[in-house]
């Protein structure tokens, strides 16, 4: 009660109570403002640089089947969920996850649940901020002209890899890179000038520009694209029809594929943004009698026409006509920031169209990046009633840092690679498995429905609810499970056969030429350093390289009935820990960041409780 | 591209149009929520009605 009181004296403000709608808090201005905002949150990167290659790397259009079944089991169904919780919370007066989850599930353990919440925002903040700093950077080459290199494809690659020093770790802090610094630095307080205005004159007024301006940049970009032609009468097959078919042609085959699947649900999982505790704290500044059902649906479908229609019929149709099928094997941001810059160069306007296209990434990634602030903000600033300016300067602290790590260990992107698999794919599949728990079996489905009806323009059909409650936990474990599978455990997997005259090649301590020359046949490139070791099992060797005092596999070779198979090593995320010592220290820190928040939740959990905004169940 | 993929496309495009097409028609058509908390002069009590005298 004293503490209370001498809050309200301090910072002129009075604390929710539990039960009591958040009137006095901040509030979206608007339907069309929200929805926006939201959709900004979801539109990316990923949806112009990922999808594409996603897509052409399991079965280009057959790829849309598994693609919209997850849209529809996976994708909306918890879209709507995280709305209706989202907005229950804020009328019992809380915006942040940890708050929402304990008036979701009055449980002293409900809150701790909310760190993921806070931290998957806030850890994806400290790297994400560094990608749109590229894409600024990026644009403002392109009017100063130093991106237009040609046609050759290496000056791009090494344009990269000095803007993003992926040589050394530490390079970017030197006088060479102050350029990126200004940049980063800008790109940053740009962030929270927005998030210091706040959720309706910051937030919500920059989506309603920032939206109808993406899409109008994207479009130019569209039609320079499909009015291509054939660009090098050389190459016929490189054209728009071609890079058209390069992208939507199907190949049904995949779809036997459950990598094809695991690639559509993990795509639609992370396009939508659910999962990322953002969602919920945006519904939470909703009034009582605002509709979420026709709003999520809007701005899933934004988020899908950003996707489908613009990243579908641009990205990879460009890369295509200029670079030919070498295009689609490229990853997101080999696509992004290598492919793409020498497509803009080969193009007529290329200089023009090139500056439109990463301005519009710009602030694609910014309307998703100030969305990862918010949550963060709103939990300092109802969890200690601190005011925006001391809140909004701890939250720019901690990120300040978490960036700083991020770009200082720049050698191989290892870190920024760390937060995103740990964070920006792990915790999001445990966060989204969280919350259509906490709807599905404990808020419970007959309260979910009744709620998402209030102030509602459109119905969810009732079997959404059954299928949040029981298809959409089982799914995402399911998913869960083979991304697991895939990417965090380490694999051995049979690439290739050769000729069993292969293995006597193998009792050398390095591979010959002609093994080499094999090799490159099959399209598997081992080093010419590498050192090969028999095993102990009889017909078995292993090629390993020393790089940095680590030993590191590179493939086994077997002895099999059809020949010498070539199994090449696929280092899992556990094994990339074990093996360098910037990944464990990624780690480390994402941990370090997980316990300061817990306490932060705790703190702020007892305040709630003395001030009774908290009630358990049977206390 | 062949058939196939024009079909794919054509299909895959117009179905995502539709649905956010629909969905913004359906927003822009709702009366502001503002409009909502807008109170004309009789509806605001001024509690000086029983005192009038």
């Amino acid at each position: 009660m004293g503490l209370d009181f001498l809050n309200c004296l301090a910072f002129g403000r009075v604390a929710n109570v539990a039960n009591q709608p958040n009137q006095g808090g901040e509030q979206w201005a608007t339907r069309i403002g929200v929805i926006l905002a939201v959709a900004g949150s979801a539109v990316g990167l990923g949806n112009f640089l990922r999808f594409p290659g996603q897509a052409a790397q399991n079965g280009g259009g057959a790829f849309l089947l598994p693609y919209f079944i997850s849209l529809l089991v996976l994708g909306i169904p918890l879209c709507w969920a995280e709305w209706t919780m989202g907005r229950y919370g804020g009328l019992k007066g809380f915006n942040s996850a940890p708050g929402i989850y304990s008036i979701l599930w009055p449980h002293r353990a409900a809150k701790y649940f909310g760190v993921f919440a806070l931290l998957i925002p806030l850890i994806i903040y400290m790297y994400y901020v560094l990608i749109e700093s590229w894409c600024l950077g990026y644009a403002l080459a392109y009017l100063t002209g130093d991106l237009m290199k040609g046609s050759d494809a290496t000056a791009y690659s090494a344009f990269f890899g000095d803007y993003v020093g992926a040589s050394k770790n530490g390079i970017l802090l030197d006088s060479n890179h102050r350029w990126q610094l200004t940049i980063l630095a800008a790109t940053f307080v740009f962030n929270f000038v927005l998030i210091y205005r706040g959720v309706s004159k910051g937030i919500e007024m920059f989506c309603r520009v920032a939206m109808p301006v993406m899409v109008v940049l994207a479009m130019i970009v569209l039609v320079r694209v499909l009015t291509l032609g054939t660009p090098d009468p050389a190459k016929p097959e490189q054209s728009v029809l071609g890079g058209l078919g390069f992208m939507w042609n199907p190949n049904f085959e995949k779809l036997t594929s459950p990598q094809t699947w695991l690639a559509a649900s993990g795509q639609i999982f992370f396009s939508l943004s659910v999962g990322f505790g953002i969602i919920i704290n945006y519904a939470s500044y909703l009034k009582r009698e605002d509709d979420v059902v026709l709003s999520g649906l809007t701005s899933s479908s934004l988020n899908e026409f950003f996707e489908v229609c613009l990243g579908g019929l641009i990205t990879l149709p460009a890369a295509f006509i200029f670079l030919g099928s070498a295009a689609g094997e490229q990853g997101t941001f080999g696509l992004g920031f290598v492919s793409l810059p020498n497509v803009f160069a080969m193009m007529p306007g290329g200089r023009l169209f090139g500056f439109l296209w990463f301005f519009m990434l710009f602030i694609a990634a910014i309307t998703s990046s100030v969305s990862m602030l918010q949550p963060v903000i709103a939990f300092l600033e109802e969890g200690f009633d601190l005011k925006r300016h001391v809140s909004a300067a701890l939250l720019g602290l901690l990120s300040a840092m978490g960036c700083g790590f991020v770009l200082y260990f720049s050698k191989g992107s290892v870190a920024l690679d760390m937060f995103d698999f740990w964070v920006g794919s792990v915790m999001i599949f445990l966060l989204a498995l969280v919350q259509s728990v906490v709807y599905g079996w404990i808020f419970g489905i007959e309260r979910g429905e009744r709620e998402a009806h209030i102030g509602a323009h459109i119905r969810i059909p009732r079997f959404v609810q059954y299928m949040l409650k029981y298809v959409v936990p089982v799914y995402l474990l399911v998913i869960f499970g083979g991304f697991f599978w895939n990417d965090v455990l380490s694999h051995n997997e049979l690439q290739a056969t050769l000729d069993p005259r292969f293995a006597a090649h193998l009792d050398q301590e390095h591979p010959s030429e002609e093994l080499l020359a094999a090799l490159a046949e099959k399209q598997i490139d081992l080093s010419p350093e590498a050192t090969l070791e028999s095993l102990a099992r009889n017909g078995e060797w292993i090629a390993v390289q020393v790089v940095e005092g680590r030993e590191i596999r590179l493939a086994t070779f077997r002895n099999t009935k059809d020949g010498l198979g070539v199994y090449p090593h696929k280092a899992g995320y556990v094994e990339k820990i074990l093996q360098n010592p910037v990944a464990l220290a990624s780690v480390m820190f994402i941990g370090l960041i997980t316990v300061f928040l817990m306490l932060l939740v705790r703190i702020a959990g007892r305040r709630w409780e003395s001030q009774g905004r908290l009630r358990y169940a049977g206390s | 591209m062949n058939p196939q993929g024009w079909t794919v496309m054509l299909v895959s495009v117009s179905l995502v149009l539709a649905l956010a097409g629909y969905c913004l028609y359906r927003v822009l058509r709702l009366p502001p929520v503002e409009m909502k908390d807008i109170k004309g002069p009789l509806e605001i009590n001024t509690g000086d009605i029983a005192d009038k005298d």
